[in-house]
Parts: C-alpha cells; sequence; structure tokens
C-alpha cells in the first residue's frame, strides 16, 4: 500500500492540521515507510484470535455521586486564549 | 556538609533525619547545581524560590516520620502540577496553568518532598531522544551532543548530573527505561495500574505508566512505594497489595527462574549489548537463581503493533487541543479554521506524523485492517508473556540495543528512531512491570542497561533481582561535569 499526496491531505483534514504541500509530501514519505513497517503485522494469521481490549481485566468500582464543586472557573477561564469573563470565546459559528 | 548532591536518596534521608544537614541546604545545592547546569537544558520551568521557602517551612517544622523528609525533586513535565506551567514539551500548552495536581506528584508532596521545578521531555512524550521537545533538546551528562534518551530525557539527565536527587518519568513504550540505560541510572516501569495516571498529560492511555528513576535500586524502591497508591480518580488503578518496597528489598533471590528469551537476540545488535547480557546472566547465576532459555515467539511483532495502538490512543487524546479552552491558539478565519492553524503550529512534526498515523489506523474503512489486527497481536504477545511466567519468576534482556546516540542521528528516519524501543515496547503492550539497571559500558565509555521483566504486580520481585545484581555489577557512572568546565 501507498500513501499519496491525495491521501495525505485527507488524513491531515480528518486530523484538523492544516498542511502545505510541501510538508504534505515530505510526510508522505515518512508515513510510507512507517506502513511499510507497519505492515509486517499482515505476515500474522489472526483469524482466531480476539482483540485483547482491556490490559487491567477488573470491573470498575462504584463511587458515591457527590458534587465536589471547587469553585475554580475563573482560574480554569485564565488558561483560554481569549480575554473572556464568563465563557471560552470562539470565532462566529451561526450567521 | 560536602558533596551533598551526589548522595544518595537513602542517605540523604538519613543525614537530614539525623540533623546533620537541612532540607534548606539539600535544596539550595541542588538549585545552585542547577544553575551551573542550564546547558543540559534539563528543566522547562525552574519554582527555585518557592522551593527554598518551603524547605525553610519544612525545617522550622521538620515530620521526620515522612518518607521524602524535606527531599527537592523535579519531575517530568508531563504531571500537572497545580499553579506551576505544565507544557507536555508542547508549544500548544506552553503557557498551561494546571489547577489540579497529579496524584503521583501529590503522593511525594504529601510525603515531605520540595517540589523543584519541571522536566524537559520529548512533546507529549513522544520520541526516544528527547529532541522533539518545543523548549529544545537535552544534552545527557555523559558526553556532550550526546542523547540522554526519550521521552523522560530531561528526567534522565537531572539525576545522572546531579541536579535532583531521584525523579519520576511516564513510560509508554520505554520513556523512562531507555534514557535510565542511556544515562546510567535505574528506571522502573510499574505494572499498568500501579500508578495513578490522574493528572498526566495523556499519550497512549492503555500503555502510560508512571514511575521512578534514580541512582540505585534502593531509591528506586523507595520512590516506588511513594507513587504507587490506589486512586479512585483513575479508573483504570487496580487495588492491589502493594508492597512496602524498599523495607521489603532483599538481595537474597536464591532459586529465582530467570528467563532469557531467544527473539531479544536481534540482528545487528553490537557485540558489546551481547557481551553485556551474557555477564548479566553470569551475575544472576552467582547469585543462586537458575537461568532458563524462553521464547516469547511475538516479539518482533510488538514495536509494529505499537506504532498502531500508541498512535490511535494519542490521535484521539490529542484531539482536546483546539486552541479553545488552553493556551496557544492561532487566529482563524472561521472555526474549523482555527482549529487547523492553531493544530498546525502548535503540534511539532513528530506529534502530527503520530496523530495522522492514528487518524489513518482509526479512519472509515481501516480500522479492521490495522487497529482491530493491532489489538490481536497485543493479546498474542500477552499470552506470550503468560506462558512463559509458568516456567520463570522475571525475564532477562538488554534494555536496548544500542548505546546512546548523537544529537541529530537520528531524526531524520523515523523508523530507525522507533527501533530503539524494540526490548521495552512488548512490556507496555502486556502491561507488565519491567525495570533498568545499569550495567556496564561500551567501547565509547557510554552506559548500557539490563532490563528485568516481572509478572504483573511483582514489582517487589524485580526490585529484588535488580538490587542482587546491582551489587555484583558496581556500576559507576562516569560524569565529567563536562557542561560545566
Amino acid at each position: 500500500m501507498t500513501i499519496d499526496l491525495k491521501t495525505v491531505k485527507h488524513i491531515s483534514k480528518l486530523s484538523r492540521i492544516s498542511i502545505e504541500d510541501e510538508k504534505a509530501k515530505k510526510l508522505a514519505g515518512d508515513l510510507n515507510s512507517i506502513f511499510e513497517f507497519i505492515e509486517k503485522l499482515n505476515k500474522l494469521n489472526t483469524d482466531k484470535v480476539e482483540p485483547l481490549t482491556s490490559i487491567a481485566e477488573t470491573t470498575l468500582k462504584l463511587r458515591k455521586d457527590e458534587v465536589k464543586s471547587e469553585n475554580i472557573r475563573d482560574q480554569i477561564l485564565k488558561n483560554s486564549p481569549n480575554e473572556n469573563k464568563d465563557f471560552f470565546v470562539v470565532p462566529k459559528v451561526v450567521e | 556538609m560536602n558533596n551533598i548532591i551526589s548522595q544518595s536518596l537513602t542517605d540523604l534521608i538519613k543525614n537530614i533525619k539525623d540533623k546533620k544537614i537541612s532540607s534548606e541546604e539539600v535544596t539550595k545545592s541542588f538549585i545552585q547545581r542547577a544553575e551551573k547546569s542550564k546547558k543540559l537544558n534539563c528543566y522547562i520551568t525552574e519554582d527555585f524560590e518557592n522551593a527554598i521557602n518551603k524547605a525553610k517551612k519544612f525545617d522550622k517544622k521538620p515530620n521526620y516520620d515522612s518518607k521524602l523528609p524535606g527531599i527537592p525533586v523535579a519531575v517530568k513535565d508531563l504531571f500537572c502540577t497545580r499553579g506551576l506551567k505544565t507544557t507536555a514539551g508542547s508549544k500548544i500548552l506552553s503557557n498551561f496553568v494546571p489547577t489540579y495536581e497529579s496524584t503521583v506528584t501529590q503522593n511525594m508532596w504529601s510525603e515531605g518532598a520540595i517540589p523543584l521545578g519541571k522536566l524537559n521531555c520529548d512533546e507529549f512524550a513522544m520520541g526516544s531522544s528527547n529532541e522533539t521537545s518545543f523548549f529544545g533538546n537535552v544534552q545527557s551528562p555523559i558526553d556532550k551532543n550526546l542523547v540522554p534518551g526519550g521521552s523522560s530525557g530531561g528526567s534522565a539527565s537531572a539525576v545522572a548530573g546531579q541536579l535532583s536527587p531521584i525523579t519520576i518519568g511516564t513510560d509508554t513504550g520505554g520513556s523512562i527505561r531507555q534514557p535510565a540505560s542511556f544515562t546510567g541510572i535505574v528506571g522502573l516501569k510499574p505494572t499498568y495500574g500501579s500508578c495513578s495516571r490522574y493528572g498526566i498529560v495523556a499519550f497512549a492511555s492503555s500503555l502510560d505508566q508512571a514511575g521512578p528513576m534514580a541512582q540505585n535500586v534502593k531509591d528506586c524502591a523507595l520512590l516506588q512505594e511513594v507513587i504507587s497508591t490506589y486512586d479512585p480518580k483513575d479508573s483504570t488503578s487496580i487495588d492491589f497489595k502493594r508492597s512496602h518496597y524498599s523495607e521489603e528489598l532483599t538481595n537474597n533471590i536464591k532459586g529465582k527462574k530467570i528467563g532469557i528469551p531467544k527473539e531479544y537476540r536481534v540482528d545487528d545488535m553490537p557485540k558489546e549489548i551481547e557481551d553485556l547480557w551474557q555477564k548479566g546472566i553470569q551475575y544472576v547465576k552467582d547469585c543462586g537463581a537458575e537461568t532458563i532459555d524462553i521464547s516469547l515467539p511475538h516479539t518482533s511483532y510488538a514495536l509494529p503493533a505499537y506504532y498502531i495502538v500508541a498512535p490511535a490512543e494519542a490521535s484521539s487524546n490529542l484531539a482536546r487541543y483546539d486552541g479553545v479552552k488552553y493556551g496557544f491558539r492561532v487566529k482563524g478565519e472561521n472555526l474549523i479554521d482555527m482549529y487547523e492553524k492553531t493544530r498546525s503550529e502548535g503540534f511539532g512534526a513528530e506529534v502530527q506524523r503520530r496523530i495522522m498515523i492514528g487518524t489513518y489506523v482509526l479512519s472509515s474503512g481501516y480500522y479492521d485492517a490495522y487497529y482491530l489486527k493491532a489489538q490481536k497481536v497485543r493479546k498474542l504477545i500477552k499470552n506470550d508473556f503468560d506462558e512463559v511466567y509458568k516456567k520463570v519468576d522475571a525475564i532477562l534482556t538488554p534494555s536496548t540495543p544500542s548505546s546512546a546516540f548523537k544529537i541529530g542521528e537520528k531524526t531524520n528516519d523515523p523508523v530507525s528512531m522507533y527501533l530503539n524501543d524494540i526490548f521495552t515496547v512488548p512490556v507496555n503492550l502486556a502491561g507488565l512491570p519491567a525495570i533498568s539497571i545499569p550495567a556496564g559500558h561500551d567501547s565509547k565509555g557510554y552506559p548500557l542497561g539490563l532490563q528485568i521483566i516481572g509478572k504483573a504486580f511483582d514489582e517487589q520481585n524485580i526490585l529484588n533481582i535488580a538490587f542482587a545484581m546491582e551489587e555484583k555489577i558496581n556500576f559507576k557512572n562516569k560524569i565529567a561535569d563536562w557542561w560545566i568546565k
């Protein structure tokens, strides 16, 4: 399998990472060598193998359903890049 | 008291308890050392002033019953620290100040440790050389322009270079053990579920584990004792009976059965590594243990499976960095444009590459061929270990297929960089504990490590084997302070 420029563009769109053509070309090369390496797995027959979905075979514990208010809204908003008092602000999404 | 910085954690604790030195003296010594060691680029964020104040406060009202009384410690910048910038080595988090504290760091501060600051690492812990950090590469104290390994490279350099007596790192595919091996220190990757992941910037959630890094096995055992607790805040934290690892540490490993897996004898492995491995085998025999040749037949599939599972989980975990809630944002024409530009400028090349691999293997039509396949291979790898653990108590292997390499040597070839983790990755896929201990030097004088892999939750056993071997090996790290002169 080869990953062409079109595929790289498609993945970059799905990943929400914009890339220019120059960078996309280099990425295609990198990804191809990585996938060539990954595809070694195809040599292995796994038809009868159950996938490992959880490494820690434990059941989840229940906890009390309690509200713990730390009142840290201001501290959290401080990490947001836009100056705003009460909300996270993003570019307008509704006309 | 002279030479505070070269004392082991155990000695520092004893001297503080015996009132021969104060926490303030110890803290200031490590800070002075850090001030002289800027060239190593270990720190991303220094918190020295606060550290001195906290040390003074400890000295006024010391609690000598705590496990890390007044001991200054710097930690990898992947652990969230309340009120102190936490970057994960990334531009996208370059001014993120957490509102909460990770459980493992909280455990250390609760036992009397004094936070010194945050240590450099590969961006989002993705790397094996500490060259992917937005804050620049870390230098190894071993030699100029040598990588310290990664991703916990700043942590490894800080302990080996005596900027911090102990530290903690995280290990997703070898990120504690490989840098420990490259810098001549001890690093433990605990069983999955042993140390809480709460408050650790997530990379690949089914593989990530925090663990101790130290100058010797005993210090490592003590730190593991402190950081390993059951934590209801992490749904994968496991409530098992934890040993008092340092108290129960013994060099008596008579009768232990230690497996030597033939698949770890890979092509192109330098003779020095093979010789070191043979020496290790002789050491455990000298300690009264028995070695048994074993086979882990799916070993060579571990790394390809890892490069599906880890990027897949990373691509999901890193979806949250969109420029809305955290520090870095690039303005866009609309919301999507803002996301795309923010992530394009905010993430470095390696992180973008891994997000893209992960997105691709999880994308419509490819899930079965890649992700499901990798999960099946992961099962086979776990089965390999389950099978051999019917016959042996632990497994002995080299930690890495080579000693440390030069900065820039492997940056243009991602696959050759990934091959560094060939001996460490299977352990993460199977959720097992493993420790790397320094075991010798190569012809260039660079450290080489041996890895002991244990059964799940059997940290005590591998610590004991490491402790017994450490006595026989009698390793001395060759640090000539090249960056100071």
